[in-house]
């Protein structure tokens, strides 16, 4: 049986949808509107502003230097923070409360006050190149991600399995990789994810952190919206967003997505 | 492959906290043995001390002639069955059962052999490729089971392996560890929070209490003659009278609880009484006789029907007991009657 919706449901709902959706509908139209400005709804029909944005050297550049970042981030977040998730849950007994709450200190922080401090710590101060600066930057701000997601799914871990394991002939380490590792995988992926996103879309910690030669694709996109005003960012947008929409699909297609609201 | 677990002195702490302290216990080999008591006493502390999870502050654990205590416990081999299984949830039965096996070099067709046979004995060969998410609560526990015991240990150990069980199954899981213990004479130590279960399955019970041993003998003896008052409560010895002798006449003694009460003993049936003791009487130990009767004199209390006898709250000069009466002669509230102790049912125990 159906239950009649109220009418003022429906309108609600539909303006809910129209506020989610419409910036993608706009930015998507701009993109491939064919005048050299931008506007919506789009004029024509073209996908040069696609192609400009690879004929660009600087978002060429720029958008390899962010997936470079992204993933060393992103990797060294989780050689970090499975280790210290681990940790976290199988001595929470024995450790300090507050220990858990360090590693979500990165959040806390305003990310411009971080971008600014790890400028004058890290950059001008130990003298180290830009790029690596950037890392370690990204490193930071994806950190607690890995180790809440991980966290998360490690709390309603059995550590008991790990005893019988241990128990049953195998070395502590290699029972992590065989019996721990494999009941968190899904947290796991799910962290990289996380991470791996909130790395490519940065935008405080890096103004601060790119330099000469050296930039991420949003601090790019915002030197050129500062000159120009053409579809060219939007172009870069959708590219974004397909970025990330193909992030999503290649889990959702190998795991499905539900596992993330676990 | 069957060996005698010796326990020599053994302390252990967590933080500042001491668990156990000059801890020894000889397990015979073959020999089933519970360790009994409630949360905290140090009886999974032990277990996790033999098995390797916790490292002994000092002490020795010894297995046969092999010396365990500073052996890694992924080295130890010995079969461990958890409270909650901890059954790999992301293998099959049949490789949660062969894990173990894989650990020892076994591979192929001898593993899937072993592997086969065992499930066979613990009836799962038809769930074999199933994950345990599938299985019942007893089924898991039989999967446990055969994983503990196809690497053939020297030394099996249960923690509390029947407490997620509904009682039925528990009963019936307990007959089937202990006959699977007794077919293997794999040394075995239990450890468990429930009398019955202690009781019905071992051959000697340690019942523990604050990190130390208080009794260690076969269920007969603990029941029928605890060493001490903390054992005596512990198995249901309702009453514990302190008494003091105030009379020896041959074998019949003359003793005084407090509040004057005076009883007449005959050390042939309780065997030999100190001067200060305590008596101990389980419920039916303490027979309600009328008021002209011998015994201690007391007002009844509240009376609940128990089918085979009536119990009575009594309240006496040397404080409240619990004694039985016979079904033909229900007695009222507030009665006068005297309360007898039946040598059987009773113990001469040390003051406290």
């Amino acid at each position: 049986m159906k239950q009649p919706l109220h009418p003022l449901l429906i309108a609600f709902a539909v303006v809910v949808f129209f506020f989610l959706v419409a910036p993608l509908v706009i930015i998507l139209g701009a993109a491939v509107s064919d005048t050299t400005f931008l506007t919506f709804p789009p004029r024509g029909i073209s996908g040069r502003w696609f192609v400009k944005v690879f004929e660009m050297a600087a978002f060429r550049r720029t958008i390899v230097t962010s997936l470079q970042i992204a993933f060393l981030a992103t990797g060294f977040a989780l050689l970090i923070g499975l280790p210290a998730a681990y940790a976290l849950n199988r001595f929470r007994i024995q450790l300090p409360h507050w220990l858990s709450t360090v590693f979500v200190l990165p959040i806390l922080v305003p990310e411009i006050v971080l971008g600014f401090s790890l400028l004058k710590s890290v950059q001008v101060a130990a003298d180290l190149p830009v790029f690596s600066t950037l890392v370690i930057g990204h490193t930071l701000i994806v950190l607690p991600y890995a180790v809440r997601v991980i966290s998360a799914s490690l709390s309603a871990f059995d550590f008991s399995m790990e005893e019988a394991a241990v128990s049953l002939g195998s070395p502590p380490l290699k029972t992590f990789f065989t019996i721990v590792l494999p009941n968190v995988r899904s947290a796991v992926i799910a962290a990289f994810i996380l991470a791996f996103i909130t790395s490519i879309n940065d935008v405080s910690v890096s103004l601060f952190l790119t330099g000469p030669g050296v930039s991420t694709l949003p601090i790019q996109i915002l030197a050129h919206v500062e000159q120009f005003f053409d579809p060219v960012i939007a172009s870069v947008s959708v590219l974004l967003m397909l970025l990330t929409v193909g992030v999503m699909a290649v889990v959702e297609l190998t795991l499905g997505l539900t596992f993330l609201a676990k | 492959m069957t060996e005698p677990l010796t326990i020599e002195d053994l302390s252990a702490h967590y933080g500042k906290v001491q668990v156990l302290e000059d801890f020894s216990l000889q397990i015979a080999a073959g020999e089933l043995v519970s360790l009994l008591g409630a949360s905290g006493c140090g009886k999974t502390t032990t277990l996790r001390l033999i098995a390797g999870f916790l490292e002994p502050t000092s002490g020795r654990i010894r297995l046969g002639d092999q010396d365990l205590t500073r052996l890694p416990a992924h080295r130890r081999n010995i079969g461990l069955v958890f409270q909650n299984y901890a059954l790999f949830p992301h293998l099959t039965v049949a490789e949660n059962v062969g894990f173990g096996l894989k650990q020892r070099g076994i591979g192929g067709a001898e593993r899937a052999a072993r592997v086969a046979a065992m499930l066979e004995r613990v009836e799962l060969t038809d769930l074999a490729s199933r994950l345990p998410g599938a299985l019942s609560g007893g089924q898991r526990q039989r999967v446990a089971l055969a994983r503990a015991l196809v690497i053939e240990p020297p030394l099996l150990m249960f923690d509390e392996p029947l407490s997620n069980l509904d009682a039925k199954l528990r009963v019936g899981m307990r007959a089937e560890i202990r006959q699977m213990q007794r077919a293997n004479g794999t040394t075995s130590v239990f450890v468990t929070h429930d009398q019955e279960e202690a009781f019905s399955i071992s051959d000697r019970v340690a019942i523990m209490q604050a990190g130390r041993i208080m009794q260690f003998d076969t269920p007969e003896t603990l029941y029928q003659r605890p060493a001490n008052a903390f054992v005596a409560r512990f198995v249901g010895f309702e009453n514990l009278i302190p008494m003091r002798v105030v009379a020896r006449e041959g074998e019949s003694v003359e003793a005084e609880a407090e509040g004057g009460a005076r009883l007449s003993l005959s050390q042939a049936e309780y065997g030999a009484i100190p001067d200060a003791f305590v008596l101990g009487a389980r419920a039916e130990g303490l027979l309600v006789l009328p008021p002209e009767a011998p015994g201690l004199p007391a007002t009844l209390g509240l009376r609940s029907y128990l089918g085979r006898a009536y119990q009575y709250l009594c309240a006496t000069p040397a404080g409240p007991l619990t004694a039985q009466g016979p079904l033909g002669a229900p007695q009222m509230p507030a009665a006068a009657a005297r309360l007898q102790p039946l040598a059987a049912q009773c113990c001469i125990l040390a003051p406290e």
